[in-house]
């Protein structure tokens, strides 16, 4: 495996900063709309399918690949995702500590935290090992 | 209701601008659209004008052309801007906001030395998507990557028919002396050339040019006292499509909206177009914007492209005839402008003979912006020869 990639540090604003405070404590927040109970990706203090108020409830972080890229012509390749979360949404992410050629859609990954180059807790996830 | 005609197209020769301004590209290319048409700086009351430029530069540019103007629009949608542009225009003078418009495009990221496919971006910290996306580090190539992916996984579609979509770009572009590449290519060098991001090989990229183009509309009675061909727009779609609160589906794009709307209003069958220009950002882009655009049913996009049906005078579509963005120009990295010069020369019989479509009377352009995998644009034109 190759040297993993450097993630640069995450903008944050006033709507991030309770979901990347509890990254930082190993819990992984998913947001949940308290009128119509629909989980979102990404994270805003509304519902975009009804306006409702919403709420972070901590996820278990287990997911299934939807589609991913391996980004070969950097130095340092990585893989871009889409993992589908057990929630309901499809969030945009990496895959981390894998072979990158035995990736495949559909298999199952789960949540792995990852530090960015100024120590953020970066939600990304990883195969489940003996899952495809 | 005054109708409103394309009459000025002018597409900036040049590939490689080192010795030439961002300002020059716009005012060359306006200057050259208005010459096509017969008219002068002067004659302009409108602009429609988008880019990379903060700050105002849709004031900065008027001001830099001396524009004395009574309507502007800088509606910022990526590729497919100046697609919308010319939508907005055609409104515009439709309800007498303006007489002459004018609508340019213009860039040179070769010569900034931009790796546009690859290259990291910091992302805008006040777009509210930023924070949970950028430091993944989606960039134009691994993004439309994994719409390539699911789009495979889903029906079946291969890098053999992808690469088909090269093959036509080139099979055209070998007929355009002012093409950045000229060589044909085939079906083997596309999937033999190396991995940008997984599936998307170097050659199912686009290019990167500098350059520009602009186009000129007018009033009726304007445009008839004009010496080209009238060209008029018949039907105008646009649409944004985004993540949908995370139930995105990679396979679909903003076409989907954007087309139906454009050929109800056009009052056409899919089968009355004969010519088609289709942003070819990567080669996943047509496939999944012909499916879009109704010309297959969805999911069928591989195989509808795939042996040469793409290719004037051998396919069915008709598509790209200047070689479009995958061989030819892909200006300021938008491939709108582009897309609707090369229908209208189709439009008015002046495509190089060897692509030129025959009774080519009604025709279409179409574009998308942004990211196809992530939150992206979409813009439908059908322009019929008066
Ligand atoms: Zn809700």
């Amino acid at each position: 495996m190759a040297d993993a990639r450097i993630i640069p540090a995450p903008n944050q604003n006033p709507e991030t900063e309770p979901y990347y405070r509890a990254f930082g404590e190993g819990r992984f927040l998913v947001p949940v709309c308290l009128a119509c109970g629909k989980a979102h990706w990404y994270p805003r203090f509304f519902c975009p399918y009804c306006g409702g108020k919403t709420e972070p409830r901590e996820s278990r972080g287990e997911g299934t690949i939807y589609s991913y890229s391996i980004m070969r012509r950097v130095e340092r390749p990585f893989a871009l995702a889409y993992v589908e979360l057990a929630e309901g949404p499809r969030m945009m992410t990496n895959l981390v500590d894998c072979d990158f050629d035995a990736l495949a859609i559909g298999q199952k990954v789960r949540l792995a935290f990852k530090p960015a180059a100024d120590g953020t807790a970066m939600p990304c996830f990883t195969p489940v090992p003996g899952e495809r | 209701m005054a109708e409103a005609f394309i009459v000025g197209a002018f597409e900036h020769p040049t590939r490689k601008a080192t010795d030439k301004s961002v300002g020059q590209l716009h005012a060359e290319s306006a200057l050259g659209a208005l010459a096509d048409a017969g008219l002068s700086l002067s004659d302009v009351d409108g602009y429609f004008w988008s880019g990379v430029m903060p700050n105002l530069g849709i004031v900065s540019l008027s001001d830099y052309m001396n524009l004395k103007l009574r309507y502007f629009d800088s509606s910022d949608v990526g590729g497919a801007s100046p697609i919308v542009h010319v939508s907005h225009a055609v409104e515009a003078i439709r309800k007498g906001k303006c007489d002459v418009a004018l609508v340019t495009l213009a860039g040179r990221p070769r010569s900034e030395g931009q790796a546009t496919g690859t290259g990291a971006r910091a992302g805008n910290a006040l777009q509210p998507d930023s924070p949970w996306e950028s430091s993944f580090g989606p960039v134009t190539s691994n993004v439309y990557g994994m719409c390539a992916m699911r789009h495979m996984h889903d029906y079946g579609t291969t890098s053999e028919q992808l690469a088909w979509v090269k093959v036509a770009a080139s099979h055209h572009a070998q007929h355009n002396p002012a093409a950045l590449l000229r060589d044909v290519v085939t079906v083997e060098e596309v999937v033999n050339s190396p991995i940008v991001s997984d599936p998307l090989h170097r050659l199912d990229c686009c290019v990167i040019t500098d350059g520009g183009g602009a186009l000129v509309l007018a009033r009726e009675e304007i445009a008839r006292k004009l010496s080209r061909p009238l060209v008029r727009p018949i039907g105008m779609g646009e649409a944004i499509m985004g993540q949908d609160g995370g139930r995105i589906d990679l396979t679909v794009s903003a076409g989907s909206r954007s087309a139906p709307v454009a050929f109800e209003q056009a009052g056409l069958a899919r089968t009355d177009i004969k010519y088609a220009s289709i942003y070819d950002s990567f080669t996943i882009t047509v496939v999944i914007e012909v499916e879009d655009l109704g010309f297959c049913a969805k999911g069928a996009g591989g195989r509808f492209v795939a042996d040469g049906n793409l290719i004037s005078g051998v396919g069915k579509l008709p598509w790209n005839t200047d070689g479009g963005g995958l061989c030819n120009n892909h200006p300021a990295n938008r491939g709108g402008m582009t897309k609707i010069i090369e229908a209208v020369r189709q439009l008015r019989g002046e495509a190089h003979p060897a692509v030129q479509v025959r009774h080519c009377d009604l025709a279409l352009a179409h574009g998308t912006g942004g990211l196809l995998g992530a939150r992206h644009s979409a813009a439908t034109l059908i322009m019929e020869r008066v």
